[in-house]
């Protein structure tokens, strides 16, 4: 299955990623490579197999909802690329 | 380096625990050895990014402290480590082999950090990876790639490859790596150690970059089978601070690891010898199990039929989770945040265009792919119904056997470069390792022979759901019969 260079743009769009025009044609070649080796499963009949999707022998647990002790604010926001007092800054969101 | 500190590298975990407890040799004297030694050979081997001198030396005077106070920690009290970086550390920058983590550095330990810290082990430094664990080669890395020290042409490997390097160049006794698809174990293969891959949920993720989330586990590269025992028994506790941690208490790793292989019975899986698999690694691994059968061992072929689904499927899997849990890195909170992007939507993405290397950004296409609207069912959810075959695989063949025998990787290590352009040549290197990540089985690779041109090779045991204790025991009783691990590289 071939990829075109538009799916690899709406892809990198919904993946928040830019891409050069050189990435995005090597993507559309290389992501169709890997998809073309994987139509080697759409050959086995899987109808009624139930999903994996974890490989957790357990029953994952969920923890007590209690309060308990949380990170400093000072030390959360000691790698804020930019903060204003005790928040993350960012670009304005809402014109 | 000084005679001294080289016979001190050359010991491993369970002899330098050993001199330490009858104070032949003092926590200092081991971790300067260790630093001597990185300094003597890393700036070829170059695995590690960064070294916590000041950190690993007073970390090293409190044990020795307690060792005069005749109160150790524990066994492995003052014995140097070194930690994947994709570990976090508190107070030692933290990169994930990634741009985009440049200068983060966490405000917490990761749990099996803090499991080492009681134990009383100096961490010597972090260690090279490619980029979010996403490789093969260590190629991957942001920074630099890292050599094998048996040939320095060549790739020790990856994703932990700068831990195998760093414990197969003598550079410390011991490390950590984590393992999505077997990048402790085809590492170990290409440097000559042992790299463990526990059963998931044995090992706290909690603190450990994640990549996939139901693959990834944290495992010890070492030079022998005991001291990876050792190390599991310090970092094998359950831990609240992970949901998927098992409640199952340890077993004890060490007192049975000599009981041999008399009487067990153990597989040869037919889908294993693959094509394209280099002819000397195949007669390594049967002349090894034709070895266990003679200690009493019995052998069986067996088959574990959808094999040859594995690879696909977790390139399916494991880049879809990726890709999740790389969404946060958006240079809101931590890490490397684009300059002069207008507005937030342009901030993520120059963000992520600028601190994602290639390979990152090829799995997170993959993975947003394989999620999106139209493509869900015939990739994702289909990937997981083989998961679900192949983990019935092994379950059908633990019927039959008590482990399972193969090779760790089809080759020993390849040049340098010899893959970079070629990525499904490279995700090719797991085929043997990641149907167990799959699964979440344990996995070994213990040394089983060099190659004509000195390369190391490494024999794969896959054992039941959290029966490591088994697993090492297999693995010793092939080590006993070669003792690899006395041989140094030429580094």
């Amino acid at each position: 299955m071939a990829l075109t260079v538009e799916q690899v743009r709406h892809v990198a769009a919904l993946a928040r990623l830019r891409l050069t025009p050189e990435e995005e044609q090597r993507y559309a070649t290389q992501l169709s490579a890997i998809l073309e080796a994987m139509a080697e499963l759409q050959r086995l009949d899987t109808s009624g197999v139930e999903p994996t999707s974890h490989a957790a022998l357990e029953e994952p647990r969920l923890r007590a909802d209690a309060v308990k002790p949380s990170l400093d604010p000072e030390r959360g926001l000691k790698n804020a690329p930019e903060r204003s007092g005790t928040s993350f800054a960012v670009p304005k969101v809402i014109e | 380096m000084t005679a001294a500190a080289a016979e001190l590298s050359r010991l491993t975990v369970l002899e330098l625990a050993a001199q330490l407890a009858s104070k032949d040799v003092s926590a200092v004297e081991a971790t300067r050895a260790c630093l001597e030694r990185v300094a003597a050979v890393d700036g070829k081997v170059k695995a590690f990014l960064r070294v916590d001198e000041k950190g690993a030396l007073a970390a090293a005077e409190a044990s020795d402290q307690r060792r005069k106070e005749g109160a150790p920690a524990s066994a492995l009290d003052g014995v140097p480590i070194a930690l994947k970086d994709i570990f976090c550390t508190e107070g030692l920058e933290t990169t994930c082999g990634s741009k985009i983590l440049q200068g983060f550095v966490p405000p917490f330990d990761a749990t099996v950090v803090r499991l080492l810290r009681r134990a009383g082990m100096p961490i010597l430094g972090k260690l090279n990876q490619d980029e979010f664990a996403m490789g093969s080669s260590t190629e991957n890395s942001a920074f630099f790639p890292t050599r094998n020290p048996w040939d320095l042409s060549r790739t020790p490997g990856g994703s932990s490859g700068g831990s195998a390097a760093a414990v197969a160049a003598r550079e410390v006794p011991a490390a950590l790596g984590t393992d999505t698809g077997g990048s402790i174990r085809q590492p170990a293969a290409f440097t000559g150690t042992v790299g463990l891959k526990p059963t998931y949920g044995r090992v706290s993720r909690s603190g450990v970059i994640a990549f996939a989330s139901s693959l990834d586990q944290v495992g010890p590269i070492t030079r022998t089978v005991a001291d990876a025992a050792a190390l599991l028994q310090v970092i094998a506790v359950p831990d609240p601070e992970d949901a998927t941690s098992a409640r199952l208490p340890a077993a004890d790793y060490l007192s049975k690891l000599e009981g041999g292989v008399h009487g067990m019975r153990l597989g040869l899986p037919r889908e294993y010898f693959v094509r394209g698999m280099d002819p000397e690694v195949e007669s390594a691994v049967r002349a090894a199990a034709a070895e266990l059968e003679k200690q009493g061992a019995r052998i069986e072929e067996i088959s574990l039929p959808h094999t040859k689904y594995a690879l696909a499927a977790y390139y399916l899997i494991a880049p879809a989770e990726a890709s999740s849990n790389l969404a946060r890195y958006d240079g809101i909170r931590f890490g490397l945040r684009a300059k002069e992007a207008k507005g937030l939507r342009e901030l993520y993405s120059e963000t992520r265009e600028q601190g994602f290397g290639q390979e990152v950004k090829r799995r997170i296409m993959l993975g947003t792919y394989a999620l999106s609207a139209g493509y869900y069912d015939a990739y994702y959810l289909k990937a997981q119904q083989v998961r679900t075959l192949i983990r019935r695989d092994f379950t059908d063949a633990f019927q039959k056997v008590d482990a399972v025998l193969c090779a760790t990787a089809p080759t020993p290590a390849f040049p340098l470069g010899a893959k970079v352009d070629d990525p499904l040549a490279m995700y090719l290197n797991d085929v043997l390792t990641l149907p167990v990540n799959l699964a979440g089985l344990p996995g070994i690779s213990v040394p089983c022979g060099f190659s004509g041109g000195g390369l190391p090779m490494g024999l794969q045991v896959i054992g039941k759901p959290f029966d490591e204790a088994t697993l090492l025991r297999v693995a010793r009783a092939h080590e006993r019969t070669q003792e690899l691990y006395k041989r140094a590289p030429p580094v």
